[in-house]
Parts: C-alpha cells; sequence; structure tokens
C-alpha cells in the first residue's frame, strides 16, 4: 500500500460527468501518489478513456473535483493541465503520422524550451542554442524507448509496436509528472507486452514520474500496478492491490458474469 | 528567344502567386479555413507601402518591413476578432465570414482612401540584364529572387525548427497538439501572421509590376492565387510554390500565344482539368481516414 502521510500527486474527489441524460462517469475517487504504477480497469464502456479525458480536461466534469499536486484544477485548458505535468497517450494511436519519429518527440518538447518569437524571428544564437538543445534531448529520449533506429522515419510507417512506444516518448518529452497510458499493450503479442512492462518500470524508475493506465491485459496490469481501480458502469466496482482484485466477488462478477 | 522571355515573365508573375498562395495554403493546412480576405491583407499591404514611399518618403527598404509589420497585426486581429470565436462553428460559416471580411476591408479603404486609383512610384530601376539576346527586367528578376529566398527560408523555418514541427503537428491533429501542450492559438496565429507578412511582400511586387492602388486590386491576385493553390494542391507548401509558378507561365504564355482577352479564362480552365485528373492538386495528399 502507497504511503498515505504524502498528498498524492493526483486526487479525484467525487468525479462525475453526464452526456445529456447519461450518466458516463460518477462518484469516482482516486489517489495517485508520486512514482506510483496505478491500473484502471473495467469492462469495455466502463468509462476509463473518459476518465482520461476528465483528467486532461477534454471533457469537463459536470461533478467533482480533480487535485493536481494538492492544486484545483477547475478552469483549466488542455494545454494548461499538459503543462501542470500530466501527459497521455491514445488508445487508438494519434501519432503525428506525416511527421518524422524525431519531429513527433520534438513537438512534445514544445514547451519545455522556451524561446521569445522575437528571438525566434531574429534567429539569435540562443535560438539555435535551444533549437540543438530539443534535438539532443529527443535523440536521448528516443534511445531509452529503443526508436533511435527509426529516428528519421514518417511515424505512419512504423510498425504497430513502435508507434505505441513513439506515442509514450512524445507524452514523455512535455516532461510530465503524471503519464496516463490509455491501453499500452493493445495489439501486442505477449513477447512485446512483456518487453512493454519492462519499459513501463524503467520509464517509473529513470524519470521518476507516476503512472495511470487503462489496459485490459490482465497479465500486464497484474504484473506492474501497485494497485488497481476497477470502473463498472462509470461506477468504481472496487479498488486495492492486484490480489485483493483477484479475489474481489464483485470484480469477477462483472468481468465473466454470474 | 521570345518565348523565353515570356517564359521568364511568367515565372516572375508566377512568383507573385506562389507567395500569396503560401498565405492560403498555410492557412488551410493549419486552420482548416479558406481565408478569402487574404487578397485584401494584400490591397492594405498596397496602401501602407504606397503611403510609407509616398507621404512619408521612406526608401523601399523601410517600406517592405513597414508593410509587412502592418499586415502581420492585421491578419492576426482579423483571425482573433472573425474566425476564432468561430472555432467551433461549421467551415460554412468560417468562410461566409471570410467573405464578410474581404468586403469590410475593401470598403473601409474606400472611405479611408478613395475608390479613386492611385499611382504606385517605381520601386525597382527600370533596367534589364542581357543575356546574349535574352533581356530580363530587373524587377522580374527580384521578384523570383524574392519568390525563392522566401520558399527556402519558410521550408527551413517549417522543417527544421519547434515551432515548425508544433504547426505541422496541428496541422495533422490539433487535439493530440493541445494534450502534447502545444497552444494550438497561437500556433494558428502565428500562422496568420506568417500569411499577412508574406502577402505584404507580394503587394509591393505587384505593384512594382502593376503600379495602381485602389481599393479592390487584392481581389484578382487573390483569386488566382487561391486557384494556384489549390492547383498545387491546398495545405501544402511545395504545392503552393509549383502552382503559383505554373499558373503564372499559363497566364502570359497564353496572354502571348493565344488571346489578352481569353488568358483568364485559360488559366481557370487549367484548374478545372487538373481537378477532374488529380482532385487534390499536383502535390496534393490523398485525405486518409483516421480510423
Amino acid at each position: 500500500m502507497s504511503d498515505t502521510s504524502k498528498t498524492p500527486i493526483l486526487e479525484v474527489k467525487e468525479l462525475g460527468i453526464d452526456f445529456g441524460g447519461l450518466t458516463a462517469v460518477n462518484d469516482l475517487n482516486l489517489q495517485i501518489y508520486d512514482r506510483e504504477i496505478v491500473g484502471l480497469i473495467g469492462p469495455n464502456g466502463a468509462g476509463k478513456t473518459t476518465v482520461f479525458n476528465l483528467l486532461t480536461k477534454v471533457y469537463k466534469p459536470t461533478r467533482g473535483q480533480i487535485l493536481f499536486e494538492g492544486r484545483d484544477t477547475a478552469g483549466q485548458t488542455v494545454v494548461g493541465m499538459n503543462r501542470a505535468g500530466i501527459a497521455r497517450t491514445f488508445q487508438n494511436i494519434r501519432l503525428f503520422d506525416k511527421l518524422t519519429v524525431l519531429d513527433n518527440v520534438r513537438t512534445g518538447y514544445h514547451n519545455s524550451v522556451r524561446y521569445s518569437p522575437f528571438t525566434a524571428v531574429l534567429r539569435l544564437p540562443s535560438y539555435y542554442a535551444r533549437e540543438r538543445e530539443i534535438e539532443g534531448k529527443s535523440r536521448e529520449l528516443l534511445k531509452i524507448m529503443e526508436l533511435d533506429q527509426y529516428t528519421d522515419v514518417t511515424a505512419g510507417n512504423l510498425p504497430y509496436g513502435a508507434q505505441r512506444r513513439l506515442e509514450i516518448a512524445r507524452a514523455l518529452a512535455t516532461g510530465p509528472k503524471l503519464l496516463l497510458l490509455d491501453e499500452p499493450a493493445a495489439g501486442m503479442n505477449p513477447q512485446e507486452t512483456e518487453n512493454l512492462m519492462q519499459m513501463i518500470r524503467f520509464i517509473r524508475d529513470h524519470f521518476g514520474i507516476a503512472i495511470l493506465l487503462i489496459e485490459h491485459d490482465m497479465q500486464l496490469v497484474m504484473g506492474i500496478c501497485e494497485r488497481i481501480t476497477v470502473l463498472n458502469y462509470g461506477m468504481m466496482l472496487a479498488e486495492g492491490t492486484p490480489e485483493e482484485i483477484r479475489s474481489n466477488p464483485a470484480v469477477i462478477k462483472a468481468y465473466l458474469g454470474e | 528567344m521570345r518565348f523565353l522571355s515570356y517564359l521568364m515573365s511568367g515565372l516572375g508573375l508566377g512568383s507573385v502567386y506562389a507567395i500569396i498562395a503560401l498565405g492560403y495554403t498555410m492557412v488551410y493546412g493549419i486552420a482548416k479555413m479558406l481565408n478569402f480576405a487574404h487578397g485584401d491583407i494584400i490591397m492594405i499591404g498596397a496602401y501602407v507601402s504606397f503611403f510609407a514611399l509616398t507621404r512619408f518618403g521612406l526608401p523601399v527598404l523601410a517600406a517592405v518591413p513597414a508593410a509587412m509589420a502592418v499586415c502581420t497585426v492585421l491578419g492576426v486581429l482579423i483571425e482573433r476578432m472573425a474566425y476564432k470565436p468561430l472555432r467551433q462553428a461549421t467551415s460554412l460559416s468560417v468562410l461566409i465570414t471570410a467573405i464578410g471580411v474581404s468586403y469590410f476591408l475593401q470598403n473601409a479603404a474606400q472611405i479611408l482612401w478613395s475608390s479613386s486609383t492611385k499611382v504606385f512610384p517605381a520601386v525597382i530601376s527600370n533596367g534589364a540584364l542581357q543575356l546574349g539576346e535574352l533581356s530580363i527586367s530587373y524587377l522580374t528578376l527580384v521578384t523570383i529572387l524574392t519568390c525563392v529566398v522566401v520558399m527556402v527560408c519558410l521550408t527551413l523555418f517549417i522543417n527544421h525548427t519547434k515551432t515548425g514541427s508544433a504547426m505541422r503537428a496541428c496541422a495533422e491533429d490539433k487535439g493530440a497538439a493541445m494534450l502534447m501542450g502545444i497552444n494550438v492559438n497561437r500556433i494558428i496565429s502565428l500562422t496568420f501572421a506568417i500569411g499577412s507578412a508574406l502577402a505584404a511582400i507580394a503587394a509591393i511586387l505587384l505593384c512594382a509590376s502593376y503600379p495602381q492602388v485602389f481599393p479592390t486590386l487584392g481581389s484578382m491576385p487573390g483569386i488566382k492565387a487561391f486557384t494556384a493553390a489549390v492547383f498545387g494542391g491546398i495545405g501544402s507548401i511545395p504545392g503552393a510554390f509549383v502552382g503559383g509558378l505554373l499558373l503564372g507561365i499559363i497566364e502570359i504564355l497564353s496572354r502571348a500565344y493565344i488571346s489578352t482577352q481569353l488568358s483568364d479564362a485559360i488559366v481557370f480552365g487549367v484548374l478545372v482539368v487538373v481537378l477532374l485528373i488529380k482532385p487534390t492538386g499536383i502535390l496534393g495528399r490523398k485525405l486518409s481516414e483516421k480510423v
């Protein structure tokens, strides 16, 4: 169990969203602590991706609060949330297909390195220095994610597994404190999933960040998550360690039917 | 030899179209809208440089940045005030708003500066470069050279800078770009700024060849450049370049060899044919559906 004496990096309180008359997520409570890997699971349509969209402010919540690093995020924009330190990947890969692998990662660094439009227009030396800095960092990140052999390949032409890794690299480039992974193992074979698990652990340790992941692959979820939250019909069904979740009768019922 | 000199003046005219077409194509690529007021930004640029040169007696090299500055501010203002509130609206509303902005600018110019035509002072000396029998006017040379410099700078900027990557990212998927922390509104503003600054450059080059300034001066070059952008594949920067040059050459050659009156009809006829054969334009990419 996590150290409850610390403030969680992310704290979700009674979060809910309605689409018209449909309640997609209701009364969700969630805490994620620093350097923790937390799983969000549930049957199809349970509202998992909706939770990600709420956390990144793509959707505005109808009810409840999202506290990030202890601060209320009400009124934050999508870009603001990313700058605050939440980055994500997508269930259906949304890379910039026509950009090279390197450029995809560079877009991620867009915020972390700044220069004024004035510097950019006048092409001052500091401008070139910063551009080089971004390129250096991007290449380093590609190496970590085992994508360095694809640097100049157009993202749309990458093998599937590499596309998934590139999405993670691009999200990491934005310098997050919390990384949201939406079905990172979808479509991967057991060997690739195994590699991915090691990579997720490595990312947590190397970048010192917290990770919240949505996943259907139980081997992965049970293997790397320290805590798991189960959603069903937009409601929290259970919360606990992998062992607790595995033996929870309500979870078994939701997954297997009667 | 005569053909070669026609070709050169075609390239000259085409260079102006290409510079204007870049504004259309960049805005389309990133904001996914047709900015039909783009031609009128050229008109404003022409007036600003006219007054800079005559009333304030500035040298050409000072009039160019002055016009660029005014057009940049104007372009960004138009985007903020007229188009930004319609970000979620249907593309038809945005298109009609753009046409409205176009009329607004033309009428504002008429009220401010009257509808009478003003004569633009000569900015580039009348001479010509002699290459054997072929003579190329300095104006044509300057125009072509400007276009090449603009293209090279823009390509380097788009392909080799962080901001350029961000622009290409926005062109592909604004939602994902936002989630990667890219301020999409700022990128759109920047696109309008670049397009409008280029329109100012085009204005001066245009007025140097056709030295008349009047409130609707931007309409025809605007439509032609839009045609050039579609011709080359709207949304594509090299496409705007190729489309602009080809359009200029076709226009001059048909004026020279077929008919002066029919040259515009031929230009637009070529567009129709190209779109029939290749609907995405010469260098346009096929739109692929996202699953």
